[in-house]
């Protein structure tokens, strides 16, 4: 089924990303439609990759479904994505038992 | 005479040194530790911040929100966790998945069979962020389990090949499963879980399985 980006403007991306003792921060914003501003996008993107995160773009299917797509590069991000959301890479491992 | 008293002095500091060596770096080794760990801990103490710490749960909770169905962060806001369906079974997504997953806040995400209630697996699962920009790797409680949720929606396979995989019981109580998983059931029945689930029926057109929790 086809997906779409969860999206009120499609022409403004935004680059978040998930930071402890914080929330979300804003890494960039622009217009992919206009050149500087996808370069600033695409350097931010590369920036974060290359620091071992991770990238989701929260899409929705036509259906209404939400979902997400992981990317690894801009080029996979789609066109019209509001956001796309960077977070650390998963590691196995866990705390201290509940019990 | 001089000399000979000079390098037999010369001598006996190097064979002492050579003696207590490992001794004394260990020791100089324990002490910066020490210090270090001191120093750390006086940051950490400075570096807390209560106001914050809330200030970035809410900006979390407003991003889940965001990203999740209206009915998953019902979930998540009533009972504490989401409710994932399995996409590797036999049976994929709401359509009477397989299986499907618990995704708490910084705890293992809980394999489980919807027929039975019965618990599969714990995955365990961490997104350390080692810059640790106040003192901390853990990400707010609500950002854990949006990437948890991201990460099982885009690339299940992937997640589960990176976690570490244990027997029910190992880190979550099973009884706290069986628990949310009765939760769960009663929150679906109620209004706005019947409401929710009638809304996304009608947009998806399709049926999300039923739960059985086990006894």
């Amino acid at each position: 089924m086809t997906s779409h980006a969860v999206c009120h403007n499609p022409v403004t991306m935004k680059l978040l990303r998930m930071k402890p003792g914080h929330g979300e921060i804003l890494l960039a914003e622009g217009d992919v439609a206009v050149a500087e501003q996808e370069r600033e996008l695409i350097e931010a993107f590369r920036r974060e990759l290359d620091a071992g995160m991770w990238a989701a773009v929260p899409t929705e299917r036509r259906d209404g479904r939400r979902q997400a797509e992981l990317v690894k590069s801009f080029s996979d991000v789609p066109r019209d994505a509001e956001r796309v959301i960077f977070f650390p890479r998963a590691a196995g491992g866990c705390g201290q038992a509940e019990r | 005479m001089l000399l000979a008293l000079g390098t037999a002095a010369l001598v006996l500091v190097v064979l002492v040194w050579e003696l207590c060596r490992s001794r004394v770096l260990a020791g100089v080794a324990r002490i910066r530790g020490q210090l270090l760990h001191a120093r750390s801990r006086e940051a950490a103490q400075v570096n807390y911040d209560p106001g914050r710490e809330r200030r970035a749960e809410q900006r979390a909770r407003e991003l889940l929100r965001s990203c999740v169905e209206p009915s998953d962060w019902e979930m998540y806001r009533d009972l504490g966790f989401l409710r994932v369906w399995g996409g590797l079974g036999e049976r994929e997504h709401a359509a009477g998945a397989s299986y499907g997953y618990l995704i708490y806040p910084h705890r293992p995400i809980v394999a489980y069979l919807p027929q039975t209630g019965a618990l599969l697996n714990e995955y365990c699962v961490a997104f350390p962020d080692h810059s640790r920009p106040y003192g901390s790797a853990r990400l707010p409680d609500a950002d854990d389990v949006l990437a948890k949720w991201m990460a099982l929606k885009a690339d299940e396979r992937r997640l589960i090949d990176e976690a570490n995989m244990h027997l029910p019981g190992r880190q979550v109580d099973p009884e706290r499963v069986r628990r949310d998983l009765l939760r769960l059931s009663r929150w679906e029945r109620e209004p706005r879980g019947v409401l929710a689930r009638g809304v996304e029926r009608a947009t998806a057109g399709e049926r999300a399985p039923g739960i059985v929790p086990a006894a």
